[in-house]
């Protein structure tokens, strides 16, 4: 028997929670057979899920690498995998690796500075992460703003948490909003571009972006029309993944690989990447 | 540097192979060459290069990676790795011996990949100079010197003569099991035949081209150049070229049900494929002219840019020989780099 | 030697292209060396003059990229049929498989096409150039001063050497003398494989189909296999796979392959052309072929555009199973 690591090779966890955050998203908590966290990880980063049999695929890790007793995964349905895994119930076990990728740069270039997150829909998923580590060591941070939309109220992701946890911090502001009026929402109703821009923020921020290609685009346009720069915006890039360590080759975006060099990128670094993603 | 006689080869493999599996080329019903076990009786084949490229030893096409066990809600991970035994090459060609060094820079970086590094760890190889390259060859474009090839042992073969020259300590420990069945000799009968091979070399009709234009920090220039879509007009989409290169390494990992367990399995990819990236959530390469560009694009501009100029080609000249279309990396060159 | 010349074909194009009638021409691109020739879309004279070739080594059946360049290209196509290429024309057309108002097609003699790996079996490696202007080819290497003049006959691809039809069964415009279809021994080989023990048989074809690195080129080239998705290629089929796991599927990909294209198949010989492993691919549907005429009565695929195939057009007529089984057993 080799003795040597192997990062194909996964670990065992155990699904320990299953919340229905919307209805098609799912957090999933894990932890080892023993209840213990399976691995740490930075604020950003990925895992590799897989139950044998029926597919491996990589997923944010949605919890703070704060938490130390779990991590949680918000999984959207749209798969083969990702429609096995939601009919999965507490207890089942499931193969986990990682963690993969480069975390946000929470510790050097976001020191100080006061953040701006926006996400859409499922995007919130790999910024709750970041944004609970923010929230952890709040006074390393300035001014938090949080814009968060989705469909309507039912697709808000974590929304618990947002209006009862986040939105009670110091000098956290949230800002959400859905796509069409709905009864029982008194909030904002409207797409995230237009919020972005109604809402009109100062450019002393760094601005993290994360959700459908069609949203980013849009609010990158509002983003530079209230002049920001790109070296002021973070986003994060999804592509087919099979090894998560940039050998199997799939994942590229020119000489990089989303699941080594990324998946977080500064939009000038972007631009230095062809447009094939 | 030792010799051995031409009719004394046979004595050299039998003695080799008493303490390790060795495989070398061997002629095919088909014309063509492969490696193959020696065994009493193997003859070692004439052919130039191997239809297949050496990569199989370190990576080969399918491999398991791991089993799983399952029950109920349950999942066991059965490690079923084992450690490689050790074997050795005969007759690998300068082009190919290349080839590793190329893949080692993928599959010995952090994070190693053990199946690729056991291998390696164990595998001997000894590479044989190229005494007649074909029309196809063009290793030289990447600084490759087939007159001196190199490896763990570089052998040269003349019409009666055999030469052995150990280049590392495993080659080393190699020679000394076949000591007594070569004697130490001058340099000059290969002195002699490489200073052929370079003559040769200059005349071949590959031997202009030219990797000058490419490298690191190419891609603003060449990624949107509208002669990508001349060139993959007549793509297949096949995966030829991908599986006779030496340097291709992308790999799938799959898995399937053997009725009592789970094995997990990798198996040589194709970014010539159409399903290579595709997602449930999209595809950002929707057509040939996006998979026939990454191909090429990776060999000669982002692997460099991962490796310190080095280019992932090293001029077999199998995609020449091989592809349906005969569209080709030296075509893409010329086209792309504008010579 | 081609009766037909490069000039030729380029006149006949140019004027096609210069008076409006075809907006591209789909034709053989010239190599690096003389017999790596890519198919090539064309759209000016000038680039005809400076890069079409026609030669021996112009094997590639154009039939099939008329799918892709139909629904791509504004316009009409100009596309250079050989003789064996028009059957699978017609097959194509006969399944539906491009607009024929969209394709012009010139019907060209073809005097069988040379085999590189032949040509090499006899001058060796190291070509410099392949002169085939002549009656006989000249070959020069590296190696040899002089050229080696070889017999065209000695180096003609096996579908060549056993040329079912000089006759093209589609055409617009016909250049040159119109053939005949020809009696031939193409199913020899098939018969030999039918003479073996099952355990003979078996071994052959475990022996050819073990080299196969499934790269998907012959299914990619051939003119028969034009599913829009293939079964090989869908995660959902259950049996779509990347590379031989074990020898089974080897044979299962082949197998299956060649049911698929049974009494479709027109025999161009395409697939055993591009196979990298020289796996003799064309053995498995001359059988299919061979078979089917002796059940059916004699049918030649792609023939006649729109005709019925044995196996999709029922008749009372029939051959009934057992008499199949019957035969079969006769035959041992």
């Amino acid at each position: 028997m080799n003795q040597r690591e192997e990062t194909l090779i996964p670990k065992i966890g155990v699904i320990s929670d299953v919340r229905q955050d919307t209805p098609d998203i799912k957090t999933f908590r894990v932890v080892t057979p023993g209840g213990v966290k399976v691995f740490e990880h930075r604020p950003g980063q990925c895992a590799m899920l897989s139950i044998p049999g029926v597919g491996e695929a990589m997923f944010s890790i949605t919890s703070s690498p704060t938490n130390e007793e779990y991590m949680e995964f918000s999984i959207k349905k749209c798969g083969h995998l990702t429609d096995w895994l939601h009919q999965a119930e507490v207890g089942q076990y499931i193969t986990i690796r990682g963690p993969y990728g480069n975390p946000f740069p929470v510790d050097d270039e976001f020191a100080g500075k006061n953040l701006l997150f926006i996400a859409g829909g499922v995007g919130l998923a790999p910024l709750r992460s970041v944004i609970n580590y923010c929230r952890h060591y709040r006074d390393r941070y300035g001014r938090i703003d949080i814009v968060y939309g989705s469909r309507s109220k039912d697709d808000l992701l974590d929304y618990e948490e947002i209006v009862n946890e986040w939105a009670n911090d110091k000098d956290v502001h949230v800002h959400l909003t859905i796509d069409r009026e709905q009864e029982g929402w008194d909030g904002h109703v409207g797409f995230v571009p237009n919020y972005v821009k109604e809402l009109g923020f100062d450019t002393n921020k760094t601005a993290i972006l994360c959700g459908p290609p069609i949203m980013i685009k849009f609010t990158l346009d509002g983003l530079y029309s209230l002049g920001f720069e790109k070296t002021q915006i973070y986003t994060t890039l999804e592509m087919r993944m099979k090894c998560g360590v940039g050998k199997c080759g799939r994942c590229n975006v020119g000489s990089k690989y989303i699941c080594k060099d990324g998946p977080v990128f500064r939009f000038d670094e972007l631009d230095e990447l062809p447009n094939e993603y | 540097m030792r010799k051995c006689s031409l009719d004394s080869l046979n004595l050299v493999f039998a003695e080799i192979a008493k303490s390790q599996k060795l495989y070398l080329p061997v002629d095919q019903t088909d014309g063509s060459a492969a490696f193959q076990k020696w065994e009493e009786g193997t003859v070692y084949s004439n052919v130039l290069n191997t239809a297949r490229s050496a990569k199989d030893f370190f990576f080969p096409q399918t491999e398991n990676l791991m089993e799983f066990k399952t029950s109920g809600k349950m999942i066991e991970v059965v490690d079923t790795r084992e450690e490689c035994e050790d074997f050795a090459i005969f007759g690998v060609r300068a082009c190919d011996a290349k080839s590793f060094e190329i893949l080692d820079r993928v599959f010995l970086v952090e994070p190693v990949d053990s199946f690729y590094a056991s291998r390696r760890a164990h595998g001997t190889i000894i590479t044989m100079a190229c005494s007649r390259p074909s029309e196809t060859c063009f290793c030289t474009a990447f600084d490759i010197d087939p007159a001196a090839p190199a490896g763990d042992i570089s052998v040269w073969k003349t019409e009666t003569e055999v030469f052995w020259q150990a280049n590392t300590e495993k080659g080393e420990a190699l020679m000394a099991n076949i000591v007594s069945l070569t004697e130490e000799c001058t340099t000059e009968a290969v002195d002699e035949q490489k200073a052929k091979i370079t003559a040769i070399m200059n005349k071949l009709p590959l031997a202009q081209v030219t990797t000058e234009a490419f490298g690191a920090g190419k891609t603003k220039e060449y990624f949107d150049d509208p002669k990508w879509d001349e060139l993959s007009e007549a793509c297949l989409g096949c995966g030829t070229c991908t599986f006779v290169c030496p340097t291709c390494q992308c790999y799938d990992i799959k898995e399937f049900n053997t009725g009592k367990g789970v094995v997990r399995y990798r198996c040589w990819d194709s970014c010539m494929y159409s399903d290579f990236t595709k997602m449930s959530a999209g595809q950002p390469r929707l057509t040939q002219k996006e998979r026939f560009r990454q191909r090429f694009m990776h060999k000669l501009v982002y692997y460099p840019e991962n490796n310190n100029g080095l280019f992932s080609c090293v001029g077999c000249g199998r995609c020449l020989s091989k592809c349906p279309i005969s569209m080709n990396i030296v075509k893409v060159m010329k086209a792309i780099g504008g010579k | 030697m081609q009766k037909i010349t490069r000039d030729q074909l380029i006149e006949k194009a140019a004027s096609l292209l210069n008076d409006g009638t075809v907006k591209v021409v789909l034709g053989w691109k010239k190599g690096e060396f003389d017999y790596d020739i890519t198919p090539a879309v064309f759209e000016t004279e000038e680039e005809l003059r400076k890069e079409f070739v026609w030669s021996d080594f112009c094997g590639a059946n154009f039939s099939k990229y008329l799918i892709s360049k139909t629904r791509k290209i504004e316009g009409k196509i100009l596309v250079f049929l050989k003789p064996c290429d028009t059957y699978s024309f017609n097959q194509l057309l006969t399944e539906h498989r491009f607009d024929r108002e969209k394709v012009y097609a010139v019907g060209i003699p073809c005097e069988g096409m040379a085999d590189i790996d032949k040509v090499k079996e006899i001058c060796g490696d190291g070509i410099a150039s392949i002169d085939c202007s002549g009656e006989k080819m000249a070959v020069t290497t590296i190696y040899e001063d002089a050229p080696v003049m070889v017999d065209c006959k000695d180096v003609l691809a096996e579908r060549c050497a056993v040329c079912k039809s000089k006759k093209h069964v589609a055409y617009d415009e016909l250049m040159g003398e119109e053939g005949e279809v020809l009696d031939c021994d193409r199913f020899d080989e098939v018969a030999k494989l039918e003479a073996m023990t099952p355990d003979e048989r078996f071994a052959f074809w475990q022996g050819e189909l073990s080299r196969c690195i499934r790269c998907n080129a012959c299914r990619d080239v051939c003119p028969a296999c034009t599913c829009e998705k293939c079964v090989f290629d869908n995660p959902d089929s259950g049996v779509e796979n990347k590379s031989p796991a074990n020898t089974f599927e080897e044979k299962m990909f082949h197998i299956i392959r060649a049911f698929h294209v049974a009494g479709r198949c027109t025999d161009c010989g395409e697939c055993s052309r591009v196979c990298p492993q020289h796996i003799p691919l064309h053995l498995l549907n001359r059988k299919f072929i061979k078979d089917i005429n002796t059940f059916y009565g004699d049918y030649q695929a792609g023939a006649e555009a729109g005709s019925r195939a044995p196996l999709v057009n029922y008749t009372t007529g029939d051959v009934e199973p057992g008499e199949v089984f019957d035969r079969r057993d006769s035959d041992a």
